[in-house]
């Protein structure tokens, strides 16, 4: 399988950096899990449910370090599980208390980062850990793309079920359960899917930028989309555009191919506001009705 | 002097009797306090009840025990066409919108999100676009087709609600503060839609609300709610009782000031 995709970059991308195995992988990964964080963030950004990811994304370094004192190698089981249980524990919460859930998560935040860290940095050693912190999406092995590729399968199937559920409890959650949602089932397993795919972006892009590369691509799409349809279209549209030109100019430039596709996620959000503030505008001198561009 | 328009009686007489919603002893404990106390309330089909009471009186959480959001003791049952089952099928109209106005929701996105399996975010068929329009259109609504849902104002909103709310073929129709963010007119014609729909469905219809003196010509019985049932009957009967104008008139009434004049007329 991975065999054949190398060959299509050979005869597709004749180019300097497409040469270079861990390229060609990377570009795999970039494919196939950029689209996902597209489709993930819209209902990130539209449940305002940014920071709940933030602190899912630092969780990890909470799982990591459990892991490490149990003494398990690779830190991405430790990892998810953690962030499960914190997903769950958070909606469970928001059900019982009726306390800010900024406040909420904020502690959890802070216990999170905070066992993580002093785990971690026992004897001086949490230099080791740095890489967590920034990823390295040119270390994915092809092991790993098999991973992508299932959960962004599992990702697409979800998004068929519960779409249109999403939709309606993020509007109204009285409203989605007078159509008889399941509103708990549905938001724990939402949230169950997104742990699951912070922790595996964990290794690939970092704890530190992992909450932007989901939320932005959605967050420039909103600036102009007017339906659903137009929003996720252009969130997967910006994050895949932005995923690979980060990833090929990082190659040039020589930096952390996570952040600097962030750097262009944050490019695409300020054409979108121009963009956003133009198009009704131009809309109107050009068409004279506001609403044929929504279609 | 509205209520000498009142049309209670007709529309009583209009009942068809077979079908109802039966709600008794209900209450709800939340962390050691009975925030309601066995709550009777017994609603025909083609009758609207109005439930008013002050600011915590558990107006809310009789809504939301209804819609079996928070647990509760006590028996529901709906009676249609002689048949009882233990849940009414609900049409829920909420008050406002939690989520964020900015959102890239079309109204015709939300009612196929509402009514369809189909994926909205897969784009919206001719066919299924066809279906909105007709839903819509019996609530005056199927011109608002393409805008986002953040941009309606409240009457606008209410309509696509109610329409969404209906499209369940709903027992029990729920309303929760109909005449908040509403204007006036725009109140008249939530109002008239709901009157033709209880004329024309088997439904029973809940409303819970600030505004008594508005919708007291509209409603055909009146129940005051402070954690237990405080007073029940017609809008004549309640709304004429010194004693409850007493107890309760300044904190049921001073939320809406203009129709308040028309109570004072009426009274």
């Amino acid at each position: 399988m991975i065999e054949s995709w190398y060959k299509l970059v050979d005869l597709l991308l004749p180019f300097d950096w497409g040469q270079y195995v861990f390229m060609k992988n990377a570009l795999l990964a970039v494919l196939v899990i950029t689209p996902v964080y597209a489709v993930l963030g819209t209902m990130v950004v539209s449940n305002r449910m940014a920071f709940f990811t933030d602190v899912l994304g630092h969780s990890a370094l909470a799982g990591i370090a459990i892991g490490v004192l149990c003494g398990i190698h690779d830190p991405t089981w430790p990892m998810i599980t953690m962030a499960v249980i914190l997903a769950i524990l958070v909606n469970v919460f928001k059900g019982l208390t009726r306390a800010s859930t900024d406040t909420v998560l904020g502690v959890f935040l802070a216990f999170m980062v905070a066992l993580g860290i002093t785990i971690l940095s026992r004897q001086g050693g949490f230099v080791k850990y740095t890489k967590y912190l920034i990823g390295d999406i040119l270390a994915v092995s092809p092991a790993e793309i098999t991973w992508l590729v299932v959960i962004f399968f599992i990702v697409l199937i979800y998004w068929c079920v519960a779409g249109n559920a999403l939709i309606l409890t993020s509007v109204n959650s009285s409203l989605a359960r007078s159509r008889r949602i399941k509103v708990f089932l549905l938001e724990t397993s939402f949230t169950i899917l997104l742990a699951v795919v912070v922790m595996l972006s964990i290794r690939l892009v970092g704890v530190l930028i992992i909450n932007s590369l989901l939320v932005l691509p959605a967050a420039a799409s909103r600036n102009f989309a007017r339906n659903t349809q137009a929003y996720t279209l252009w969130a997967v549209v910006f994050s895949v555009v932005s995923g690979i030109t980060g990833l090929v100019v990082s190659y040039y430039w020589g930096t952390a191919t996570g952040a600097t596709i962030v750097l262009f996620s944050v490019g695409c959000y300020v054409i979108s506001v121009a963009a956003g503030r133009a198009l009704p505008r131009l809309t109107k001198i050009f068409c004279g009705n506001e609403n044929k561009i929504s279609q | 002097m509205r209520f000498q328009n009142n049309q209670t009686g007709a529309v009583t007489g209009e009942s068809c009797r077979h079908c109802c919603i039966k709600i008794q002893g209900l209450t709800v404990r939340l962390g050691g306090n009975t925030i309601l106390d066995g709550i009777d309330l017994h609603v025909h089909c083609g009758d609207v009840l109005a439930i008013v009471g002050p600011n915590g009186a558990g107006k809310t959480t009789l809504l939301r025990a209804i819609l079996g959001e928070v647990p509760y003791e006590g028996k529901m049952s709906s009676l249609i066409g002689g048949v009882e089952r233990r849940r009414p099928r609900i049409g829920y109209v909420p008050q406002k919108l939690q989520f964020d106005l900015d959102s890239p929701i079309s109204v015709a996105d939300l009612v196929v999100a509402a009514i369809s399996k189909r994926p909205v975010w897969w784009g919206i068929r001719h066919k299924a676009l066809e279906n909105v329009k007709r839903v819509l259109s019996v609530f005056a609504a199927d011109n608002l087709i393409t805008r986002r849902v953040g941009e309606l104002s409240g009457g606008e909103l209410q309509r696509v609600l109610l329409a969404i709310a209906m499209t369940a073929e709903p027992e029990l129709l729920l309303l929760d503060e109909p005449s908040s963010g509403v204007d006036v007119q725009g109140l008249a014609l939530f109002y008239q839609l709901v009157r033709d729909l209880k004329k024309q469905h088997d439904i029973s219809v809940i409303l819970v609300t600030h505004d008594l003196p508005g919708i007291s010509a509209f409603v055909d019985r009146i129940v005051l709610l402070n954690r237990s049932v405080i007073a029940e009957g017609s809008p004549k009967e309640v709304l004429s009782d010194d004693k409850l104008i007493r107890a309760f008139g300044p904190s049921l009434w001073n939320v809406s000031s203009l129709p308040a004049v028309t109570v004072e007329g009426g009274l």
